[in-house]
């Protein structure tokens, strides 16, 4: 099975190429639509400002065919804006449409923290976690973002304090397909991110051999 | 649920290698850059930064192929910098592996290089590293690996570049570096308290009490360090076990 790296022209791609091989993962880097209509599972990693992102994905024609992927239920995570563009949209950049699988728009953190919300932080789980199998409650996740997604958003399974409640881990799944998502960095967040991905790989591989059969 | 403080070793790189300044002795060399990244990787630092003192023109390459060699051995975030004078410079940076980028003397020259660089990359990728002295009651920032006095005020020009972007603050202090006695908490909590990004302190580590004494009064976000984990006089994962035992909330597990 291959999972499409979406390439939409910024952001670290090569840590969750690496991240993910060290899995035993395939990986391909997405920059065309087919690329994403024909890929097992995609990761959309993200970094830099939601307004950049939206429409680097909106230039490469990826909005509609990351949409049409889920529909045809291929599985997504969303790394960190990544995540956020899963909403319908953000207060860094009105206007703008994110993919919109969820209703929500993402908010700016408050401003009696300090934000960025940057280092290693815990998470709480509110709903039993695919993504978080095996993974201790005390454990720490790497964060570095300003904006976050409300912890109220259904697909919240673990939310994070920062000021606000947000969401950190969401996963939903319908008659379609499973969107994930995590607002911190897996790729960077040491032992504890490695076994996020491979929750990730693993729930996917097992989903895709249960629909061919 | 806690924000933990981070400890993060810093690699001083020159013509590929890391080296430590001795005082009018030139540069001592520590060791191969990735060999030490993959140990600090696996000791349990949160971060790691790495820096090109040498930033000449013809250096930049070797730095770059060293973000990637560096970026390779690592599972946490790596900052990098040194020289970086243009928006293009940054990319590359960013694209050989770093997470984010510091920038100094150009900032200082046109801070609209910090405004650039956070709206292409996002404010979590631009670092502001400041290298300040102690001038009567405040302090005065310093550019090129603080041979040159700017004029600004350390406090004031920290809180421009968080306006024009910048996410993070690299703060040393010079009077400090290299001389073992300790972080300065009285800057480091003065900065942490006139911005509101986080603050990473720099300069003069020795001891673990030092560690803890920055993050319990000068109220740093981070704290840097470069010899004292190169020489394996102390280890990140006896130091976080001490500051824990402080009451320091650090990350403990991998």
């Amino acid at each position: 099975m291959k999972i499409a790296i979406v390439d939409y022209g910024a952001g670290n791609l090569p840590s969750v190429e690496r991240a993910l091989r060290k899995l035993g993962a395939e990986t391909e880097r997405a920059v065309e639509p087919q690329q994403v209509a024909s890929a097992g599972a995609i990761v959309l990693p993200g970094v830099g400002h939601f307004a950049a992102f939206v429409a680097g994905l909106r230039e490469r024609n990826l909005t509609e065919s990351l949409r049409a992927a889920h529909d045809s239920g291929v599985p997504i995570l969303g790394i960190c804006l990544g995540l956020q563009a899963m909403f319908a949209s953000s207060e860094e950049a009105p206007g703008e449409p994110g993919l919109g699988f969820f209703p929500e728009e993402v908010s700016a953190l408050p401003t009696n923290v300090k934000s960025p919300h940057i280092g290693w932080n815990q998470v709480r789980r509110v709903q039993e976690s695919a993504l978080l199998r095996g993974i201790p409650e005390d454990a720490y996740f790497y964060f570095a973002h300003s904006y976050a997604a409300p912890a109220s958003a259904a697909p919240t399974v673990a939310a994070c304090d920062h000021g606000v409640s947000f969401a950190a881990v969401i996963e939903h799944r319908n008659a379609k397909g499973s969107l994930f998502g995590v607002q911190f960095h897996p790729e960077k967040s040491g032992e504890t991110g490695a076994l996020v991905l491979r929750n990730f790989v693993e729930s996917v591989r097992g989903e895709r051999t249960e629909s061919m059969t | 649920m806690t924000l933990a403080r981070r400890i993060i070793p810093c690699l001083d790189v020159d013509a590929g290698r890391v080296v430590k300044g001795v005082e009018f002795q030139g540069l001592r060399d520590m060791g191969d850059p990735a060999e030490l990244a993959a140990r600090y990787n696996v000791e349990g630092a949160d971060e790691l930064v790495v820096l090109d003192i040498s930033a000449s023109h013809q250096g930049r390459s070797t730095f770059l192929d060293t973000i990637r060699r560096v970026a390779e051995q690592l599972n946490i975030p790596l900052t990098a910098g040194g020289g970086i004078r243009k928006m293009e410079e940054g990319r590359a940076v960013l694209l050989a592996g770093a997470d984010k980028v510091t920038v100094n003397t150009a900032a200082v020259q046109r801070p609209e290089l910090i405004s650039e660089l956070s709206q292409q990359f996002g404010a979590q990728a631009v670092v502001l590293s400041l290298d300040v002295k102690r001038k009567g009651d405040s302090w005065e920032a310093y550019t090129r690996g603080g041979r040159d006095a700017t004029g600004l005020d350390a406090a004031a020009w920290a809180a421009e570049a968080v306006s024009r972007g910048a996410g993070e603050i690299l703060l040393t202090s010079i009077d400090r570096d290299g001389t073992c006695s300790g972080f300065d908490c009285e800057l480091t909590a003065k900065i942490a308290a006139t911005v509101s990004v986080p603050v990473i302190a720099s300069g003069g580590a020795s001891t673990f009490e030092d560690f803890a004494d920055v993050f319990l009064k000068g109220c740093a976000d981070a704290a840097l360090a470069a010899s004292i984990f190169h020489m394996e006089t102390q280890s990140i994962a006896a130091l976080k076990k001490f500051l824990a035992g402080r009451g320091v909330p650090v990350r403990t597990s991998r």
